[in-house]
């Protein structure tokens, strides 16, 4: 075990689905010499060469819409998009082409292409760069959705949304890129399947349901509500296409609350989906009704604003409350 | 017609240069034409590869016919008819070799045609039973992409593809003249010429995007728009087969000897509605319509057939009877296409199972099997 932060944890993964697969190629704005902007690939053109690690013209529509054809030919690429907000320019290719290839061409063709997203807001930073845009792809079938909250999760799931068969976006919490925990650098990826969320925290009062970012934040919330006497189950979904309803409704049957927490707005947001469901499955075992925590209905404010607009654990505990008082 | 100023690439591999404005190798009256340098690239087509062009160009107009009643008998809920465009179509698929890879757009049923793609399996689409058709590996061709211009970013990347690879195939996107506004043709005009990949941009101009005329989308010729991407360009006259055939060899020579991308325009005519949903009258002169029927790509070929002494009547009744053959096997294969069955909704969506999918594929089995049970 070695202790390492997110991002170098993810450079690490990476670098294992390369040597693992001759056939896995990175591609992205400024991966190669720079290393990335946020050092994710750095070291990997060296050590790959420029025919495995291949910086690209600013183009996200042509980064991934050339990713497809790569898969065509049997390639297994991995995209990065350098922000969120830039991922827009090639919605249109995920959305229409990644997304529908197999479907359209009746299961004869694999489009195994992972797409790397740095998201989420929190480190003062000018528009398009803290956005949080997971629910569209979310809403999109044929995507699988993932987001890693920590260096271990980040090591495991990139190896793995690289090694499916299918078209992983990949969103990557850029807040917590330097937070370190421990990972096993050397050992096979583990059995945990992708989709797979975990309850990070045991509780009994309440079940906050976070991913992404707001895994540490809903940890806060937990240490915080545990000193007040409320006691806090902590679940990170880790998935949000597929969702891990499983994890989720047993929480729930067990504290009777929800509280649904991430960056991007409440309004048809994960936190949406996530409430509609529980009404359906488990109704009888709520205690209050589900409450979401997120970001406003506004665009991404100037960074001065940020922290008004994030979740924080303060806001997520307000709605625990409201959740305890019925 | 507009010619611009198109050169031949200087490092071209029959070494020539500085050939200018449209090629073309069979005149309108159906004549050849001396001195152009692309003949060079045709040399080898004798009388009986005359005959089979004429006679794939025959079958293909043809099939899109039966297509076309087809829809119009209720059987497919939508055609778009190559009319007119069978010489663009043949002339460049007949200079692809079977490890070159096609992306289509949707009205390249010409060309798949000539991949061996069976006529029936193209009508999937149309009728609603699919949303594709073949097996893109097993004949070369990718599936019909309807975002225009999307495939041609599929293109570049398989042919970065070929080249990380070491191969020495190359891709071929055909794309319209309407889709050359879209953002991911320059991209992949950009992304193609930075890697030096092996691609060849086929555009069919054939004048008109639905109803907006190729002159909206671009005030300068297609084929010189590579130049600012440092692609090479050639400006073919789309309804002769042996120019096309003839540019795309070029194009397909330089793609295989690493010289990179080069792009094509083959000026055409659609001479048919954009799609069986369409009605041209609406934004077209019949003058322009019987301007374009007398540069019928059939035709003309046809003519020099006839005036080579290349066919006779006999000959051209075998073509009809292939044609006729082609048609008939066409509308029966159209008429046995069973619809799919309910379950299949949730097949290959995702490779691996999907939570919410079989919740949803068990759900919706349960709610069938309600009815089997009240009735």
């Amino acid at each position: 075990m070695a202790t390492m932060s997110l991002g170098k944890a993810l450079n690490a993964g990476l670098r294992r689905a390369m040597e693992r697969d001759p056939k896995v190629v990175l591609m992205g704005e400024d991966i190669g010499r720079l290393g990335g902007v946020f050092r994710v690939t750095d070291g990997l053109l060296r050590d790959f060469g420029d025919h495995r690690v291949i910086d690209t013209p600013l183009a996200e529509s042509g980064v991934v819409g050339t990713a497809v054809g790569l898969a065509m030919r049997g390639f297994r690429p991995v995209c990065e998009i350098q922000f969120d907000g830039f991922v827009y320019p090639a919605f249109d290719q995920i959305v229409s082409q990644v997304a529908k290839f197999r479907f359209r061409n009746e299961g004869r063709v694999a489009m195994p292409v992972t797409i790397r997203v740095p998201y989420g807001g929190g480190i003062g930073a000018v528009e398009h760069h803290s956005e949080s845009p997971e629910a569209y792809f979310a809403h999109t079938a044929g995507l699988r959705v993932v987001t890693p909250s920590n260096a271990a999760d980040g090591h495991r799931m990139i190896q793995q949304a690289i090694a499916s068969d299918d078209p992983v976006v990949f969103f990557e919490p850029k807040r917590r890129y330097w937070e370190k925990g421990e990972v096993d650098d050397g050992a096979p990826v583990s059995g945990v399947p992708l989709h797979r969320g975990e309850v990070v925290v045991e509780g009994s009062d309440v079940t906050v349901v976070a991913y992404g970012p707001l895994v540490a934040t809903a940890l806060d919330a937990a240490r915080i509500g545990e000193e007040e006497g409320t006691s806090i189950e902590v679940i990170d979904l880790r998935s949000l296409s597929p969702l891990d309803f499983e994890t989720v409704e047993e929480s729930v049957r067990k504290t009777g609350r929800l509280v649904v927490a991430h960056e991007a707005p409440v309004f048809c947001g994960l936190g949406a989906e996530i409430a509609a469901r529980v009404s359906e499955r488990c109704f009888y075992h709520l205690e209050s009704p589900v409450r979401r925590v997120g970001g406003f209905a506004t665009p991404y404010p100037p960074s001065r604003l940020e922290r008004h607009y994030l979740p924080d654990a303060d806001r997520i505990l307000a709605e625990v409350d409201r959740c305890l008082l019925g | 017609m507009a010619t611009a100023q198109v050169r031949v690439p200087e490092q071209s591999l029959t070494g020539w240069s500085g050939f200018d404005g449209l090629v073309q190798l069979i005149s309108v009256d159906g004549q050849r034409t001396l001195g152009c340098p692309y003949w060079d690239l045709v040399a080898d087509v004798g009388a009986p590869q005359l005959r089979d062009l004429y006679t794939d160009m025959v079958v293909v107009r043809r099939l899109d016919a039966e297509a076309m009643a087809l829809q119009r008998q209720g059987e497919l809920a939508l055609w778009a008819p190559l009319l007119g465009q069978e010489a663009a179509q043949v002339g460049s698929a007949r200079a692809l070799r079977p490890d070159d890879f096609v992306f289509p757009s949707y009205r390249e049923h010409g060309v798949a045609y000539c991949r061996g793609v069976d006529p029936v399996a193209m009508l999937r689409l149309w009728r609603g039973t699919g949303l594709s058709g073949w097996d893109p590996a097993a004949f070369g061709i990718a599936t019909p992409a309807i975002v225009v211009g999307s495939q041609v970013l599929h293109a570049t990347g398989y042919a970065l593809g070929i080249a990380l690879d070491g191969a020495s195939s190359a891709a071929l996107a055909y794309f319209g003249d309407g889709a050359t506004s879209e953002g991911d043709v320059a991209e992949a005009f950009g992304f193609a010429a930075s890697y030096t990949v092996p691609v060849v941009f086929f555009c069919q101009n054939n004048q008109w995007a639905i109803s907006e005329p190729a002159r909206l989308q671009s005030r300068a010729s297609i084929a010189a728009r590579g130049q600012g991407y440092g692609i090479p360009g050639i400006e073919v006259d789309g309804n002769d087969v042996l120019a096309v055939l003839a540019a795309t060899r070029l194009a397909l020579g330089r793609a295989y000897a690493g010289r990179g991308p080069t792009l094509i325009e083959a000026v055409t005519y659609r001479m048919g509605p954009h799609t069986t949903s369409d009605d041209p009258t609406r934004y077209r002169t019949r003058a322009e319509e019987e301007e374009w029927r007398a540069k019928d790509p059939l035709a003309r070929l046809g003519a020099l057939l006839r005036s080579e002494g290349l066919a006779d009547d006999g000959f051209e009744a075998c073509v009809d009877d292939a044609a006729e053959a082609a048609a008939a096997a066409l509308r029966r294969g159209c008429l046995a296409m069973d619809d799919p069955e309910p379950d299949a909704l949730f097949d290959h969506v995702y490779a691996d199972p999907h939570l919410l999918l079989e919740d949803e594929r068990a759900a919706y089995a349960d709610y069938l099997a309600g009815f089997d049970e009240e009735s």
